[in-house]
């Protein structure tokens, strides 16, 4: 326990490190989810005033739950690019070597991709509140909400970490980026899934995507909230994308 | 030099058609990120003064734009490669008329968003699409496609020549994408509530794009939106193709 400690931190403390001394690495994670929650929320808040739309927190609030479990997701993905960089530079390739546990190379990583998803969420609450946003809920559901990001970030930095170590390449890029635009985009990211028309509501009906964010959006308008579908779908999804990425460790040791 | 031009253009078509990377995205992505909204944002077309019935209508105009973006790169990261490769300097030591070359890049790139152009077509007609300036919006849709296309890759071009590196190229996709998020592409600006954002929305060269394509689909012939999108497209494209070749100019110099 005691090895797979010190190697989680000495990689956690490399990641955030890196994540917080590169501007390259920290602006575009704090400007593209102010850039999305500024076109969405600013640029469609129209969308609030349509028949049926009766979110009491305001379109503002509506908006900021999905901005943030997608900066959060994308905090994951961020974190898989840098697993695959790392191999690309040979450097994961000696950290496998040298580290005496190496599941606390993917645990170590995963802590990066909390803190930097920390960080994300705490500007990103400045900003909105600082812009205006109406929070309905109480500090106990905001909490919720927040753990529940979190509990995102986790789900995509294993999912995005398994195909890094599987791919060892940075050309695996979309496979990590794309899947999680989609699934997060056919929720019902601009109004409530039941005007949500088409095909994607459909989708939408079964993404589980949909019952975390329709969770997030009740925590943060303090209505009532159904705990199982969301908490308990994104402990689901984590455990799922865990095993994902430990066999990504095992196939990464296995190549050598 | 129509000889020379023919070649470049005949490298450039080459060149994007052997790697799938250049072609899929600039087609597939925006017509997956509309169909998606489209869905998504249906239940728009119920707030008073909404343009269209449809928000299929209304959005089908949005990857024309989004579809000159990835052109804009496309454009940028040849002709960087084309300086990071040495090409360039091995060009220089012949006849070649340098105009050429950037003549016969764009005109790679405008022969693929012309392509891109009918695809978007294709698939709005099939998904039910109510193009209300008739068949003689076709050409006009897409020339007004091309056009932006031209004025995107300019900008790429000038940018790849200027930095020489396909990674600057990349890190201005994004640049790209705010200016298309914070224009009228998702609203009508009379319908945007926020001040601030309909006021960026109307100072934003983008919009007047999005709505002279979209003009054609949801309004019919609508002499003022046409003539600001062709009009600034053709600004932006003489603005941009004159800063390439200059660029190019200082590129090519024989030392």
């Amino acid at each position: 326990m005691r090895r797979f400690l010190d190697v989680t931190h000495a990689v956690a403390w490399r990641a955030i490190h890196n994540f917080t001394t590169n501007p390259a690495f920290f602006f575009p994670s704090i400007i593209f989810p102010l850039f999305f929650f500024t076109a969405f929320a600013g640029g469609l808040s129209n969308v609030g005033n349509v028949p049926g739309f009766d979110f009491p927190a305001g379109y503002t609030a509506f908006q900021f739950v999905f901005v943030l479990l997608q900066a959060a997701a994308f905090g994951g993905v961020f974190t898989g690019f840098g697993i695959a960089s790392d191999f690309e530079r040979g450097f994961a390739r000696r950290l496998l070597l040298g580290a005496p546990n190496r599941l606390g190379i993917l645990a170590g990583y995963a802590v990066a991709a909390l803190v930097r998803a920390g960080i994300v969420a705490a500007l990103l609450f400045a900003v909105a509140l600082a812009t205006g946003m109406r929070i309905t809920g109480d500090g106990v559901d905001l909490f919720g909400l927040l753990v529940l990001a979190l509990l995102v970030n986790v789900t995509a930095t294993l999912f995005a970490a398994g195909v890094a170590f599987r791919a060892r390449t940075i050309q695996a890029g979309p496979a990590m980026q794309m899947p999680v635009f989609i699934v997060l985009f056919l929720a019902p990211v601009f109004v409530p899934l039941k005007l949500v028309g088409g095909w994607v509501h459909a989708v939408a009906k079964v993404n589980p995507v949909t019952a975390i964010l329709e969770g997030g959006r009740d925590l943060i308008s303090g209505q009532s909230f159904p705990v199982g579908p969301a908490f308990g779908l994104s402990i689901a999804l984590a455990l799922i994308f865990s095993v994902w990425a430990v066999r990504g460790v095992r196939r990464a040791e296995a190549a050598g | 030099m129509i000889g020379q031009v023919r070649e470049m253009a005949r490298r450039s078509i080459l060149q994007t058609l052997r790697q799938p990377a250049m072609v899929i995205p600039p087609v597939v992505f925006p017509l997956l990120l509309v169909a998606i909204n489209a869905a998504g944002l249906d239940a728009a077309t119920k707030i008073p003064g909404f343009p269209a019935d449809s928000y299929w209508d209304f959005a089908i105009a949005v990857p024309f734009i989004q579809g000159s973006l990835f052109a804009a790169i496309n454009a940028g990261t040849a002709m960087a490669r084309d300086v990071e490769t040495g090409f360039l300097k091995r060009l220089a030591m012949t006849p070649m008329q340098r105009m050429a070359l950037l003549i016969g890049q764009l005109i790679g790139v405008m022969l693929v968003a012309f392509a891109s152009a009918l695809i978007y077509l294709t698939v709005g007609f099939a998904a039910g699409m109510n193009f209300k300036s008739g068949v003689l919006g076709v050409p006009a849709i897409i020339a007004l496609a091309v056009l932006i296309a031209l004025a995107f890759a300019a900008i790429g071009a000038y940018i790849g020549l200027r930095s020489g590196s396909g990674e600057a190229v990349q890190g201005i996709f994004p640049l790209l994408f705010v200016f298309l998020f914070l224009s009228s592409v998702n609203l009508p600006r009379n319908l945007i509530e926020q001040d601030w954002f309909r006021t960026v929305a109307t100072y934003n060269p983008v919009s007047y794009l999005v709505e002279g394509v979209r003009s054609l689909i949801i309004t019919g012939w609508d002499g003022q939106a046409l003539a600001l999108g062709f009009g600034l497209a053709a600004a932006i494209a003489a603005g941009a193709v004159t800063l390439a070749s200059r660029a190019l100019r200082t590129r090519l110099i024989r030392t």
